[in-house]
Formats: structure tokens, sequence, C-alpha cells
């Protein structure tokens, strides 16, 4: 397959954004960091890099997005939005993972070239939890996802010994526990990006890993909170 | 934007996710239902007792595309004959709603035809043209659900004046809440609605509250009042108390709806929302209507409970009346009805 035109959804944290690749780079993106807005700007954004790149929506190929872990209304939105317009133009997709794209960006900016030995990226879960994962400096991937509590992740990151740079919103969110535990908090970008997504995707398209829309899943990694409401309408 | 689209929007793909059900339909020209797919959640809320926000919301994920897909194929069409795409954008659940929302603006996006966002309350309002488009107005409209109580007067297609609305719960709300308290799970309208048939209506004197008083409604008091019986009586017959409870809550919708009816000199009664599917409304509202020479206005029950047909029917009306409404919109769970 010939490197196509892949469109890149991101919503799994705070953030929203999109960007538009093909054979020559990045075309288009665009983030925004407004807080519970992520269905107003979504379907705007993707029509404004369309618009900007000249691509038309039906030349779109390949749908890549952000399934998780993060905020569960944010990915919804996009995972809707991705599905929904993958579904409509027949094209593939490529699921990507919060926690990788944070890993890959953190690498990609240098990280590698420090004395890391081990990248773990942390994804605020919200109340008082942490999505994690360890990656290599490279950003492949250690260990699996998995939520976990910021004294719990301090601790195991000190028992593991290794020189470790911790990134993501996550790190941010609980900061003095990360601080009082003697880690130093990374300086590179800290929440996943749709030009990340474009670049992993257009790898995974290299090598033939492209899903169909039906298979995709958000990675909630927590049950539903379980508490009724009255019946509304 | 095609223009031949915004002229004159015949199919309307309507997408419905407000609370429990997720649902698409194509109507067209507004009144003519091509296809009504709804996928009810109910049996995966019935463990819960309740509509529970976040297991609504996944579940809205996952049938979403299969849902829309299924009605464009059931109405014999193809994508590039769906001239509009509309969604229920509030009230509801927000996390619910954007599910709906996002697919609506996507697809509007991707098949370049206008979107339109729908307020749920109002699309209730429109469920009944669905069945009668020739309508005459104005109506009085009882919209009646799991999360609102509502009088109000149809002046003309997109006017309405609120009369009255419950000041505490939403009447399918004391249904619910009834059936939990005497164990008869989750819905409480249909198994009230059900055992009611073999009981007594007049057995028990359950209060009828604010029925000479103004416009709104009180349901709590009625649902306190069968606890009370209830703990008092041990023995009492619970299709006993069924029937009674349903009569007074039916008492004083049906009372209000006909006075209304009467002092604005209404062409007819309408029933809307998931409690005019209830058995003994349905009949009152026949019975008062024959009565006084109203016509009764009576959807079927499948229109009265949440479905997407009726958004995409309200949208028909919207999209000719304001246009498309823009991408950037988004849910709002505590959306009013409009009002003149």
């Amino acid at each position: 397959m010939a490197p196509p035109i892949i469109l890149g959804i991101e919503s799994a944290t705070s953030r929203v954004g999109c960007a538009l690749r093909d054979a020559s780079g990045v075309l288009a993106a665009r983030e925004s960091a407004q807080p519970r807005r992520h269905a107003e700007s979504l379907v705007p954004q993707i029509a404004a890099i369309l618009r900007e790149s000249g691509v038309a929506a039906a030349d779109i190929e390949v749908i890549a997005v952000d399934v998780g872990p993060g905020l569960y209304t944010g990915l919804r939105v996009g995972i809707t939005t991705a599905v929904t317009m993958a579904h409509a133009l027949d094209a593939v997709m490529v699921p990507v993972t919060s926690l990788e794209l944070v890993a890959r960006r953190a690498a990609d900016e240098g990280a590698a070239e420090r004395s890391w030995e081990r990248i773990d990226a942390v994804v605020d879960a919200r109340r008082g939890e942490l999505f994690h994962a360890a990656f290599t400096p490279e950003g492949d991937w250690i260990s699996k996802p998995d939520v976990v509590d910021p004294q719990g992740l301090a601790e195991m990151l000190r028992s593991a010994a290794a020189e470790t740079l911790l990134v993501g919103d996550g790190v941010e969110a609980h900061a003095e526990v990360f601080a009082q535990a003697g880690f130093s908090i990374g300086r590179c970008s800290v929440y996943p990006s749709a030009e990340t997504i474009v670049e992993l995707a257009a790898a995974a398209v290299a090598a033939g890993e492209v899903v169909n829309a039906d298979s995709i899943r958000p990675l909630y990694l927590r049950g539903p909170d379980a508490q009724p409401i009255r019946t509304v309408a | 934007m095609r223009d031949t689209h915004t002229a004159r929007a015949e199919q309307i793909l309507g997408i419905e996710t407000s609370c429990d059900e997720t649902a698409a339909a194509v109507v067209e020209s507004g009144s003519v239902v091509r296809s009504s797919i709804v996928s009810s959640q109910v049996e995966l809320h019935a463990q819960y007792g309740g509509v529970v926000p976040e297991v609504a919301s996944r579940a809205h994920l996952d049938l979403i595309v299969p849902v829309v897909s299924a009605a464009v194929a059931e109405a014999g069409l193809e994508s590039a004959d769906i001239d509009a795409i509309a969604a229920t954008h509030g009230p509801g659940l927000v996390g619910a709603l954007l599910v709906g929302v996002s697919a609506a603006k996507s697809l509007a996006l991707v098949w370049d035809v206008p979107f339109v966002a729908v307020n749920h309350l109002e699309a209730h309002l429109y469920a009944a043209f669905l069945e009668e488009p020739d309508l005459k107005m104005p109506m009085v409209v009882l919209l009646v659900s799991g999360g609102h109580t509502i009088l109000v007067v149809m002046e003309d297609h997109l006017r309405y004046r609120v009369l009255g609305a419950t000041l505490d719960d939403a009447a399918g709300e004391a249904f619910d809440k009834v059936a939990r308290f005497m164990g008869l799970g989750y819905p409480g309208g249909p198994v009230i609605d059900r055992l009611s048939a073999e009981g007594d209506p007049d057995a028990i004197a359950f209060p009828r509250a604010m029925a000479n008083d103004g416009w709104n409604f009180s349901f709590s008091g009625v649902k306190t009042a069968v606890v009370n019986h209830v703990r008092k009586n041990p023995d009492v017959s619970t299709a006993d108390v069924a029937a009674s409870f349903q009569e007074a809550v039916v008492d004083v919708l049906v009372d209000k709806a006909r006075r209304a009816a009467r002092e604005i000199g209404a062409e007819a009664i309408c029933l809307a929302g998931g409690v005019a599917a209830n058995s003994r409304l349905r009949s009152r509202t026949a019975q008062v209507c024959e009565a006084d020479g109203f016509r009764a206005v009576i959807p079927s029950r499948a229109m009265c409970t949440d479905n997407a047909a009726m958004v995409a029917a309200v949208a028909w009306y919207r999209l000719q009346a304001d246009g498309p409404s823009p991408l950037t919109t988004g849910a709002d769970p505590s959306l009013q009805l409009p009002t003149i």
C-alpha cells in the first residue's frame, strides 16, 4: 500500500486535537486546550484541517485514534467521531494508546539521548488514580497499561532502581507526591498529540497493522461507577 | 454544502442517545417514517435499579454505528440519499448525548449535508405528527416521562407555551420509585400498568396533590403516601396499591390537561413521553376528550417512548425555520423547551 492519507484524532485527556498526514508528512494539525469542549471542537477542527490542506474527506484512507486510557467522556467523543467517519468512508483504522503516545513524544523529543533507562508514562485518571505503563527510552512497551495510585507508583519506581523519566499529565496532577519521592519531572511535552498519532499510524500502515472500524474499543481499564440516577426523559 | 439539501431536505436521518435507548431513524418530509431502530438498554440498567450514566454512555458507543447503519439500510436508502442529519443535544445525560451528537456531526461533515441539533422535549411533541401530520392547533400536550412532567400549549408548529411542570418528582420517576419500594423491579411504569389491571383503583384514596391549584404538579407526596400505607398495612393487595396509586397520578394529569384545553379552547389533547404508554392514562384521556369534544391525540406506544423518528420529524420543521445548526454544537444536559 502506498503511503495513504491518514487522519489522526486525539481526545483522551483534557485536550482535543487532530492531524492529517500524507506521504510527505503532516499536512495540517489542530489542538485545543479548552477543558470539557471536546465535542464542540473536534468536528470543526477536522473540517478546518481538511480545508487547509485541500484534502476531501472522501480521500481519507486511514483513521487513527487514541483509544485511551483517559477521561471517558472525551475518549468517547474521539472514538465515536473516528469510528463513524471510518465506517462512512470505508476507511481502515489504527488504534493507539494514550500512554504510548506520551512515551513516544518524550522519546522523540530527546529523552533517548539522556541517561534514562526507561520512560514511565502516566495519564491522569481522576479520582486520585493514574493510568500507567513503562516504556524503553525509544518508546517501546515494557509493561501493560494499568491503573495505579500515585503513592504506589512512586514506591514501585523507587524499588525498580532504574533511571526513570516520568512523563504525562498525571505527573503534574500529582507533582507533590513524585517530588517528595525524589523524582525529577520530565520537561518534555506531557500530552498525547494527534501529530504523534499520524506518525505512529504511518508506521503501522507500512507494517500492515490496520484494523476494521468494528473492532475499535475504548481502553477504559476501570468498570463503570454504577450509581443509578433517577431516569431521565 | 450541497444546496439541494438545504432547500428541501426530504430524507432526514435522526439520532437519539439522551438516556438509555440508542436509536436512529429515517423520516421523509417530517412525517413518513421509513425506518425506526431502537436498541433499548433497559435490561442492562435493571440490575442497578435505574439508569447508570456511565453504563449508558458505554453502551451508546458500542451501539451507535450498527444502529445508524441499520436505520439507513432498513429505509432502503444509500448514504447519498440522506439530505440532513439530526441528533438530540439535550436535555439528558451529557455523556450519552455526546455520543449521538458526535456521530451526527461526523456524518454531516463526511456526507456534506446539514446538521440539526434537536431538543429532546420538542421531539416528544412531534411524535404525534408522525401518525397525524395534519393535526389542528392549538393543542394541549401532556409531556410525561421519567425525567419530565410538563403541561404545554402548542399554539402552532414550533410555538409553545409551558403552563406548568412538576415541582418535585416527574410522573415516571414516581412510578419507578413506587415500584422499587414494592419490590417490583425497574422500570416501574410497565409493571404497575400491568398489575393495576387486576387491582381496584378506588381501594385506597391516595392524595391528588395540587389538583385544583394552578398548572404545576407534585408527585413526591403520593409516593410517600404509598410507602406509609404499605408499611401500616403490610397485607394490603399489591394490585390494589398499584391501581390506586396509578389512578391518583392519572387523575391529576388528566384533570389539568382537560381544564387547560377548556380554558384555551384547544382543538385537541395530546399525550407525549414514556408515561404516555400507560394504559390508564391513554383510556382516561380518550374518555375526557370524548366527553368534552376535544380530539384525543394518542400516539402509538413506540412513538411515546424515546425514539429517533420524532427527532428526525422535528428536525424537518426546524431546518426549514432556522437552517442548519453549527458543527460547534455540543450537548446541553439541562436544555429547556423553547417557548414563545
